[in-house]
């Protein structure tokens, strides 16, 4: 760029500042997509600074209005405080958990996050895992290339989804993507959701252990909050029982994953297919070992396609809040 | 006139002998996952070519008076010469839904009929399909090796996987497991077309009279027709150029039917994005090139095999020997219209 173009840009940038914006932790969106987003807003980035981060907050960002985060991402309300003129926190999650939403609903801080953006793509990945850990079609990818099939024999049976009794917790916009695609492979779908849904016919179970024990799978599909928080403990797993397999696309603190372990290393129940878990990326190392499980590492949204829409979700919701127009995809905190 | 030789006057083994025999040339799978017992009936008794020490031609020569039907699986081929043999029989059984390993015209020529498996598998065909091709654009099984490889946590995320909805899916070969296969993948967003022998009547999704053209436009082939000489290597270099470097593509029929050495060159060149295979031309030995490559999800022929499936094989199969000996209409006689 010459001088002129140079002199004119800093010139615009001093009459029509981009807007500031605080990140803590850099999503994945901002990873990939940094130029794109880089050209409407300005980025304080936390991460970057040699200064721990409370330092950080009061020496350049205390004037900051707005967040963006993501999943793995806390801000947390010691973050809240410290950020007298905050008004908005973007996540790029759909989940909320990382988030003190009390504090926000305290201060009117608004929250926008992903929305529905995810809600299909995370339904395929559930489904998908599904039939990888019945059908064995990971294992059977390794048996191959293993060369076990030329010099073993045939590979073990997998097992038939058609007439399997299927159990969705949380019947929000991921759970019903997921029954939605499982009814034409033939299996029979119950639920157990906060309230029972009106829309729908499957048949409903007011609480999970009751649900586990009348099915075969169990697909987690719910959010993570203080009821979900371990509700998957031993007793529903002995419930969900020795045929049984559980599938979670959700967060892995909704499952007691050391019992979950346990449970499969004893054959306590049969398998498992797992996007999510307590210490990502650490995975229990005795899943390693396991053959009936389906390891998936936290990607069931990750799709080139849906992350170049959650970059123009972001970006709107960025510019509706800074122009005073109503964000695309609120988070509704007075429930 | 004698003494009367009731039935109850013969030993058991004697009354087994009396039965109609159903030859077998080879074991079929299902005998060893499932057992022969779910095969049993008191209205025939198995013969086993492959149990006696004779020459095939001179057991079924010995036998050729007794044996009323054939208990076929893919491996033995039921072809001209083993029927010249058989005289007596009037039914060929097999355990596959594909019938390539029987010669059908010349079964028709001596009025013999053909029962397949009929519908037996076709979901489950249909829901191993779906999974290959969830696996192979959303790269399940790659990222799952990449965290038994302890990557997750050294390198990071994995890659990106491509959006299953929207995306065009053609279907080669629209019969029963074309069918449930299009029925599942709408439930996902995606766009179904399909080529097929014929135009089928009753569905509304996009019809293409010849492969390379649906090839041409879909993100994603999945070949769900039967090996025949006419869809021998039918996915060629031009189908899968026509395919293109985005492009998909999924087998659950045959590995004969793709041109597996091309299939390979495309998939090292990047000229096809991916493959989920559950068949091979030479099964079990895979091709060594599959082993190394990360798009390419390889399953060991197991399409068919569910304990519940092989069952209700197992009921089709005596249903179809017993409706014959006892002149009643097959539960899943083949007729060629597809």
């Amino acid at each position: 760029m010459d001088c002129n173009g140079y002199r004119q840009e800093n010139h615009d940038q001093n009459l029509f500042p981009k807007p500031k914006v605080l990140v803590l932790e850099p999503p994945p969106v901002f990873i990939y997509h940094e130029e794109k987003l880089s050209q409407k807003f300005h980025f304080l980035k936390a991460w970057d600074s040699p200064l721990p981060l409370e330092q950080f907050l009061t020496t350049h960002a205390h004037s900051v209005q707005a967040i963006l985060s993501h999943g793995s991402c806390p801000v947390t309300t010691n973050t809240i405080r410290l950020l007298p003129s905050l008004g908005l926190i973007v996540t790029t999650s759909a989940g909320l958990d990382q988030i003190d939403l009390q504090e926000c609903r305290r201060r009117g801080v608004s929250v926008a996050y992903a929305g529905n953006l995810f809600s299909a793509d995370v339904a395929d990945i559930a489904v998908g895992l599904l039939i990888d850990a019945l059908r064995k079609i990971s294992a059977g990818n390794r048996y191959v290339t293993q060369g076990l099939w030329a010099n073993n024999g045939d590979f073990s049976l997998g097992s038939k989804l058609g007439g399997r009794k299927v159990g969705i917790v949380g019947l929000g916009s991921i759970g019903l993507e997921v029954g939605k695609r499982l009814e034409p492979f033939g299996c029979n779908i119950l639920y157990c959701s906060r309230n029972k849904k009106s829309s729908v016919s499957y048949p409903y179970y007011s609480n999970v252990c009751e649900l586990a024990a009348n099915c075969e799978v169990l697909m987690i599909c719910c959010e993570l909050n203080d009821q979900t928080r371990h509700v998957i403990n031993k007793e529903v797993l002995l419930a969900l029982g020795k045929k049984g397999l559980i599938i979670n696309v959700g967060r892995g603190a909704i499952i007691d994953e050391q019992e979950m372990v346990r449970c499969l290393m004893q054959g306590e129940i049969a398998g498992a297919g797992l996007d999510v878990f307590e210490n990502e990326p650490h995975v229990p190392s005795e899943l390693i070992s396991l053959d009936n499980v389906v390891l998936s590492p936290h990607r069931a949204v990750h799709t080139e396609e849906t992350l170049m829409a959650l970059v123009d979700l972001v970006i709107g919701n960025l510019e509706a809040f800074f122009s005073n127009k109503p964000l695309l995809s609120p988070v509704l905190l007075d429930e | 006139m004698g003494v009367s030789n009731t039935n109850s006057d013969k030993t058991q083994e004697e009354e087994q002998q009396d039965l109609p025999k159903v030859v077998l040339l080879r074991p079929p799978p299902a005998f060893s996952l499932i057992g022969e017992e779910s095969f049993a009936s008191n209205k025939f008794q198995f013969l086993k070519t492959y149990d006696s020490q004779l020459p095939l031609d001179q057991f079924l020569s010995t036998h050729s008076h007794s044996i009323k039907a054939i208990l076929s699986s893919a491996g033995a081929p039921v072809n001209a010469d083993i029927l010249q043999l058989l005289p007596e029989v009037g039914l060929v059984v097999t355990t596959s839904a594909g019938l390539n390993h029987v010669d059908i015209p010349e079964c028709r020529r001596r009025g013999i009929k053909i029962a397949n498996a009929g519908h037996v598998y076709s979901d489950d065909v249909a829901d191993l399909a779906v999974g290959l091709l969830i696996d192979v654009l959303r790269k399940v099984s790659a990222s799952d090796r990449y965290v038994r490889q302890g990557l997750w946590a050294d390198k990071g995320n994995y890659l990106h996987g491509s959006k299953l909805g929207g995306k065009r899916t053609g279907i080669v070969g629209l019969g029963n497991i074309g069918y449930e296969v299009a029925k599942r993948l709408e439930a996902f967003g995606c766009v179904v077309s399909y080529n097929s022998r014929k135009k089928k009547p009753y569905v509304s999704y996009p019809f293409y009279h010849n492969v390379c053209e649906l090839a041409a436009n879909c993100d994603a082939l999945i070949i769900c027709c039967g090996l025949s000489d006419e869809t021998r290597h039918m996915i060629n270099k031009p189908v899968l150029s026509a395919l293109g470097k985005e492009g998909f593509i999924v087998n659950i029929g045959r590995g004969d039917i793709i041109d597996e050495k091309e299939m390979v060159s495309c998939l090292m060149r990047g000229e096809i994005a991916g493959a989920g295979l559950d068949v091979f031309e030479n099964e079990p030995n895979v091709r060594k090139e599959f082993f190394a490559m990360d798009n390419v999800v390889l399953s060991p022929h197991r399409a068919v095999f569910t304990p519940e499936s092989l069952k209700d094989l197992s009921q089709l199969v005596v249903g179809n020997l017993e409706a014959f000996l006892t002149n009643e209409p097959l539960l899943s006689e083949y007729v060629d219209n597809e």
